[in-house]
């Protein structure tokens, strides 16, 4: 199962949970088991064209999936994935 | 807000601001030609391929201490050329820190009063820095991050258009100053093909600019930019639409980005002292994912990575002491650290 780190913008809509499983072999599929659960997310995180949305950043194990694969980018077993909002510089 | 008169020009003598920008006159022609210095010896032999090395370039050693006074030189010399800045005005301009600084010490030398526009979680230093060379401070929301930053000042630029705002996020003399000087500077001292850059991911002009350049020289060489992984405390933004990608970036030119938290790059930054290396929180950001890299690397393989400033402006924070990652991690979460 890889493991999704909620946003706190979205958490309204995941009942207020920081963390949830997902199963699924690559990212799209990871997202689709998260929307079965949540369904309002995917309009959140997916645009029209079925690509994720220009302000979101989605991360597999650290790395930006835009330099991997994207969607497609293949999940190991205990991936972590990370869903943030884009920001300028350094946030932190 | 704290108001500071404005500055005047150098002591004694009334200065030319135009002669001094052209003769690159006193400590503006201090920025830049930076060391680049070996620091293989904090790659572990066991896992890194033989002869792979690992350089850093110190741009710490820039007048007032960071990278930003290359990008803020060359911000400012372009818009005095081009007349949107006209001599004696005031520079307006959202920035961590290290951007406001530069702003202010060549302000200054030039005669521009600063305003910078900071989110109010930032260490001390920042703010006496600021206040040294003459700067006022302005602080946006802790918890809006720098987008907070970049939302207030845009709105008091709008509001007064007697102010100039360089907007480092958008101005193409954020990555040029980089195309121009560091990058050259860095394919003249490596002293071998570049096969990697890591550098911390802020505006994105470092890794923009030094990018395209070495692109042309070595067509295979990776860009990898090092990138805050927040913490929900600086994450309250009310919508992902109120997310903001700085025009500067264009992230389809980065071949990797990779999320680093606040304990290893704290880590990192400790490391650096094994180099000799006192370094901002950033540049140990960027040394965790150049070691990353360096496993990977072929052997002979050249790696750089750039330390954008130096310790002293974190001394407050405390991560050089005795605390550990756990620690850390609690500790900074409420921080803004580059």
């Amino acid at each position: 199962m890889a493991t999704f780190r909620i946003p706190p913008v979205l958490r309204p809509l995941t009942d207020e949970q920081v963390e949830v499983e997902a199963a699924g072999d690559t990212l799209a599929a990871a997202f689709e088991s998260l929307f079965a659960s949540y369904p309002d997310l995917r309009s959140r995180v997916i645009g029209d064209d079925g690509e994720l949305r220009r302000f979101v950043n989605v991360y597999v194990d650290d790395e930006d999936v835009r330099t991997l694969d994207g969607l497609a980018t293949a999940l190991e077993p205990k991936a972590s994935i990370i869903v943030l909002p884009a920001m300028a510089g350094g946030s932190r | 807000m704290t108001s500071v008169p404005a500055p005047g020009g150098l002591a004694g003598a009334p200065v030319d601001p135009a002669a001094l920008l052209a003769q690159g006159a006193g400590v503006l022609s201090a920025i830049g030609h930076t060391p680049l210095v070996d620091i293989s010896l904090l790659l572990d032999p066991a896992t890194t391929a033989p002869g792979v090395r690992l350089l850093a370039k110190l741009e710490s050693a820039n007048p007032s201490g960071s990278v930003k006074d290359r990008v803020a030189l060359s911000m400012i010399t372009r818009a005095r050329e081009s007349g949107a800045l006209q001599p004696g005005q005031m520079i307006l301009e959202p920035t961590s820190g290290n951007t406001g600084i530069s702003l202010a010490m060549i302000g200054r030398v030039l005669g521009h009063p600063v305003r910078a526009v900071m989110p109010a979680n930032v260490t001390p230093e920042r703010i006496g820095l600021l206040q040294l060379f003459g700067a006022e401070v302005v602080f946006s929301p802790a918890e809006l991050g720098s987008n907070g930053s970049v939302r207030m000042a845009q709105e008091l630029a709008a509001a007064d258009p007697s102010l100039f705002m360089p907007l480092q996020y958008e101005n193409p003399a954020n990555p040029d100053a980089h195309y121009h000087g560091t990058a050259p500077e860095l394919i003249e001292q490596a002293g071998a093909p570049i096969d990697a850059f890591v550098s911390g991911l802020g505006t994105g002009g470092t890794l923009m600019g030094v990018g395209r350049r070495l692109r042309e020289q070595f067509p295979d060489v990776k860009i990898v930019a090092a990138e805050p992984r927040p913490g929900d405390s600086i994450m309250g933004l009310r919508s992902l639409e109120e997310g903001y990608v700085p025009p500067v970036l264009d992230a389809s030119k980065l071949d990797r980005r990779i999320l680093v938290g606040n304990a290893a790059s704290v880590a990192g930054t400790r490391e650096l002292t094994r180099a000799g290396i006192f370094a901002g929180v950033s540049a140990g950001a960027a040394l965790n994912v150049a070691k990353r890299i360096a496993k990977q690397a072929a052997p002979g393989a050249t790696i750089v990575m750039l330390v954008a400033d130096s310790g002293w402006k974190y001394l407050s924070a405390g991560i050089w002491d005795d605390r550990d990652e756990a620690q850390l991690e609690t500790d900074m979460e409420a921080g803004h650290w580059w």
